[in-house]
C-alpha cells in the first residue's frame, strides 16, 4: 500500500468514527425506548437488546397522556406552517420584487429580530396574552391559538430573510411575459409565482415547523394551569425527574419527539446543502 | 435557540436572478402600494407580537414589577433605573455574566475547531464516507435541543449512566458512581459537549460548502507555482473562506450567547445554587421563579444591549461580502 492510500484510508476512518460518535446519542435514546424497563434500570447497560419492546411507548402514551400531547405539538406546528408560509412569502415578493423607501430598514429589521434572545421577550409576551386573555378568551394563557401566535411571529423574520433568495431566482421575465398577455397582479403572484417558489417555500416551512415543534419556554411559560394544551418539550420537561430513573419513558418521549423533526430534516437535507453552497458561490 | 433553525448564510441564500438596477420592471399602476399591501401581513403579526413586547420589556425594566403588581393587587411604580441599579450591584449578576460569556467563549472555539477539522476531512474521504458522516452530523443537528439534553442526561446520568459505567470498566473507579452535575465545571463542560454536538455540524457544512466553492484553477496554479499544501491553506484557502468563515463565528457567537434549553433542562434550571446560571436563563428566573419582572426585565434589555455589537458586525459583513440587504 502507498502512502497516498493509506492517508485516505486513516480519512475513512476517522470520518467513520466520527459518525459513529456523533450518531451515538441518537442511537442510544432510540434502543433504551426499546428496552424492556429492567434493562434500562442495570447498572450496567448494554448497547443492545434481545427483548425489544413498545412497553415504554405504551406507558408514555396512554398513562402519561403524551399522545395528547404529540396532537397538539402537530396542530401548533402545522397551523405555523401553513400561516407562515402565506406571510413570508407576500413579504418576500414585497422586498426582492419591489424598490421601496425604508426597504433596507425593513431587511435590517427582520434580520434584527433573529438576533432577539426570544426567552427574555416571554416576560412582556407573558402579561400580554394575560391582559389579551380578558378580552378574547379565545387566545389567552392557556390556549394552543396563543402558542401559534408567538411561533407564527419569531418565525416570520428568519422565513422572510431565506425565502428572499428563492424568490430573487426566479427570473422576472416570466412575470412580465405574463402581464404582457394581460394577467392581473394577483393572478400573477399566485398562479404563476407560488408554484415557481413553492420548492423554497418547502424549505422554508421545514425550518418554521422545527422552531415551533422544538418551542418549549413559550409552551412552558404560558401553558400554567391547562395541562390538557401542553405540547410535547414542556410535557417531557414536567416528565423528566432524574432521580426518578424512569430513563425508558423519558427516552420514549424523547424518541416520539425527534423522529418527525429527523424525518424533516433529512427531506430537505439535499435542499438546505445547495442552498447554502448558493449563498457561498455567489 | 441553539436549534438549527436560523442558519443565516442559507437566508443569504440562492444567489441567481440578482436583481437588475433599480429593480425589476414592476407595473406603473398601484406600484407604490403594492409592497406594503404584500408587507402588511407580516407587519399585522410583527408589530404586536416582536416590537411591542420589546417596548414592553423595557417599560418593565423601568417599574417596581413584583407578585404583588403583577396580580394587580398593588399599581406599578417607575422607579427608573433602580432595577438596573440593583442588577449592577449585584455580585451574582457579575458571575453570571462572566459565566455566559466564558461558556460562549467555550463553545464558540470548540464548535470551530470541530466544525473546521471535519469540513476538511470531508474533502479528503471517499464518497461512502462523506455520506456517512454528514447523515450522522445532520441527524445530531436535527435533533431538538430537548431530546438532545435529556438524552445527554441519561449518558452522564450518575447511576444508571453509559459513561460512568464505561469509565469504571476502564479502570477508573473514581467515577463509580460519579455525579457530573454536582461540579459546576464538569456541568458546563457536558453543557457545552452537547451545544457543540448541535450546532458543529452547521459549521461543517458551511466550510466545506466554502472550500468546494473555490475554484480548482487556482489550486492547481498554486501547486504548478510549488505551494506545499500548508502554504496552499494559508495563502489561497484561508483568505477566501474569510469572509464566510467572519459570518460564522458572529452566528455562532449570537447562538451561544444565547443557549437557554440545554442549560434549563440539564442543570435544571441552572444547576446547584444558581452555579451553571447564564444570562438568558438568569432573566427568566428571575421573572418566573422569583417573581421579580422588573429585575428579569432589566437583565433582559441588558442582552440585547450587549447582543447588539455582534449583530451590527454581521450586518456589516454581510454588506461588505456584497450581500444585499
Amino acid at each position: 500500500m502507498n502512502t497516498r492510500s493509506r492517508r485516505r484510508l486513516a480519512a475513512d476512518t476517522t470520518a467513520y468514527l466520527v459518525a459513529v460518535v456523533a450518531a451515538f446519542p441518537i442511537f442510544w435514546m432510540v434502543l433504551s425506548a426499546f428496552k424492556p424497563k429492567g434493562e434500562v434500570q442495570s447498572l450496567h447497560p448494554k448497547p443492545w437488546t434481545t427483548h425489544p419492546t413498545l412497553e415504554s411507548f405504551r406507558q408514555v402514551l396512554s398513562v402519561d397522556g403524551f399522545g395528547r400531547y404529540f396532537l397538539n405539538s402537530v396542530v401548533i406546528a402545522l397551523a405555523v406552517v401553513v400561516l407562515s408560509g402565506v406571510v413570508v412569502f407576500l413579504a418576500a415578493v414585497a422586498v426582492t420584487r419591489f424598490r421601496f423607501r425604508f426597504r433596507t430598514t425593513v431587511m435590517v429589521m427582520f434580520l434584527i429580530a433573529q438576533m432577539i434572545p426570544v426567552e427574555a421577550l416571554t416576560i412582556p409576551l407573558f402579561f400580554m396574552f394575560r391582559d389579551a386573555g380578558r378580552f378574547a378568551p379565545g387566545i389567552g394563557l392557556n390556549t394552543l391559538a396563543s402558542l401559534i401566535l408567538v411561533q407564527l411571529a419569531f418565525s416570520l423574520p428568519f422565513g422572510i430573510w431565506m425565502m428572499r433568495g428563492f424568490v430573487a431566482a426566479v427570473p422576472v421575465s416570466i412575470e412580465e411575459a405574463a402581464q404582457i398577455d394581460g394577467a392581473s397582479r394577483t393572478r400573477i403572484l399566485w398562479r404563476i409565482l407560488l408554484p415557481l417558489v413553492a420548492p423554497g417555500l418547502a424549505a422554508t416551512s421545514v425550518f418554521s415547523f422545527i422552531a415551533a415543534w422544538n418551542d418549549f419556554v413559550f409552551a412552558k411559560t404560558f401553558i400554567i394551569s391547562a395541562t390538557q394544551n401542553q405540547t410535547l418539550p414542556s410535557a417531557l420537561l414536567v416528565f423528566f425527574k432524574p432521580d426518578e430513573n424512569d430513563w425508558g419513558g423519558i427516552m420514549a418521549a424523547s424518541t416520539l419527539m425527534t423522529l418527525p423533526v429527523l424525518v424533516f430534516f433529512v427531506a430537505v437535507q439535499r435542499k438546505l446543502v445547495s442552498g447554502l453552497a448558493g449563498a457561498v458561490k455567489d | 435557540m441553539s436549534a438549527p433553525t436560523t442558519t443565516a448564510p442559507a437566508a443569504s441564500a440562492p444567489p441567481a436572478g440578482r436583481r437588475r438596477g433599480a429593480g425589476p420592471a414592476a407595473p406603473p399602476r398601484g406600484r407604490r402600494r403594492t409592497p406594503l399591501l404584500l408587507l402588511l401581513p407580516a407587519a399585522v403579526v410583527l408589530i404586536p407580537l416582536v416590537a411591542y413586547p420589546i417596548y414592553q420589556l423595557g417599560l418593565l425594566s423601568v417599574l417596581d414589577f413584583g407578585q404583588a403588581q403583577a396580580s394587580g393587587g398593588v399599581p406599578t411604580r417607575f422607579v427608573g433605573f433602580d432595577n438596573y441599579r440593583g442588577i449592577l450591584t449585584d455580585q451574582q449578576f457579575w458571575t453570571v455574566l462572566a459565566q455566559t460569556v466564558g461558556f460562549a467563549a467555550f463553545c464558540v472555539v470548540a464548535t470551530l475547531v470541530v466544525g473546521a477539522a471535519l469540513a476538511v476531512l470531508l474533502t479528503r474521504i471517499g464518497r461512502t464516507a462523506r455520506l456517512v458522516l454528514t447523515t450522522a452530523s445532520m441527524a445530531a443537528w436535527a435533533a431538538p435541543a430537548m431530546t438532545g439534553s435529556t438524552v445527554w442526561s441519561f449518558l452522564f446520568d450518575t447511576n444508571l449512566g453509559l459513561v460512568n459505567d464505561v469509565l469504571v470498566k476502564l479502570g477508573l473507579s473514581g467515577f463509580h458512581e460519579y455525579n457530573w452535575f454536582y461540579d459546576k465545571w464538569t456541568a458546563f463542560l457536558i453543557v457545552g459537549a452537547v451545544v457543540v454536538w448541535h450546532s458543529y455540524p452547521f459549521v461543517m457544512v458551511t466550510l466545506y460548502a466554502g472550500i468546494n466553492a473555490i475554484p480548482a484553477e487556482i489550486l492547481e496554479a498554486a501547486s504548478l507555482d510549488g505551494a506545499n499544501t500548508w502554504t496552499t491553506f494559508r495563502r489561497v484557502t484561508a483568505p477566501m473562506l474569510r469572509p464566510i468563515l467572519t459570518i460564522v463565528v458572529i452566528q455562532s457567537v449570537i447562538w451561544d450567547f444565547k443557549v437557554f434549553t440545554q442549560i434549563y433542562v440539564m442543570t435544571t434550571g441552572g444547576g446547584i445554587a444558581g452555579q451553571n446560571l447564564v444570562l438568558n436563563v438568569y432573566a427568566y428566573q428571575k421573572a418566573f421563579a422569583s417573581s421579580q419582572y422588573g429585575l428579569g426585565a432589566a437583565i433582559g434589555v441588558i442582552m440585547l444591549l450587549i447582543l447588539v455589537i455582534p449583530t451590527a458586525l454581521y450586518i456589516r459583513t454581510l454588506r461588505r461580502t456584497g450581500n444585499e440587504l
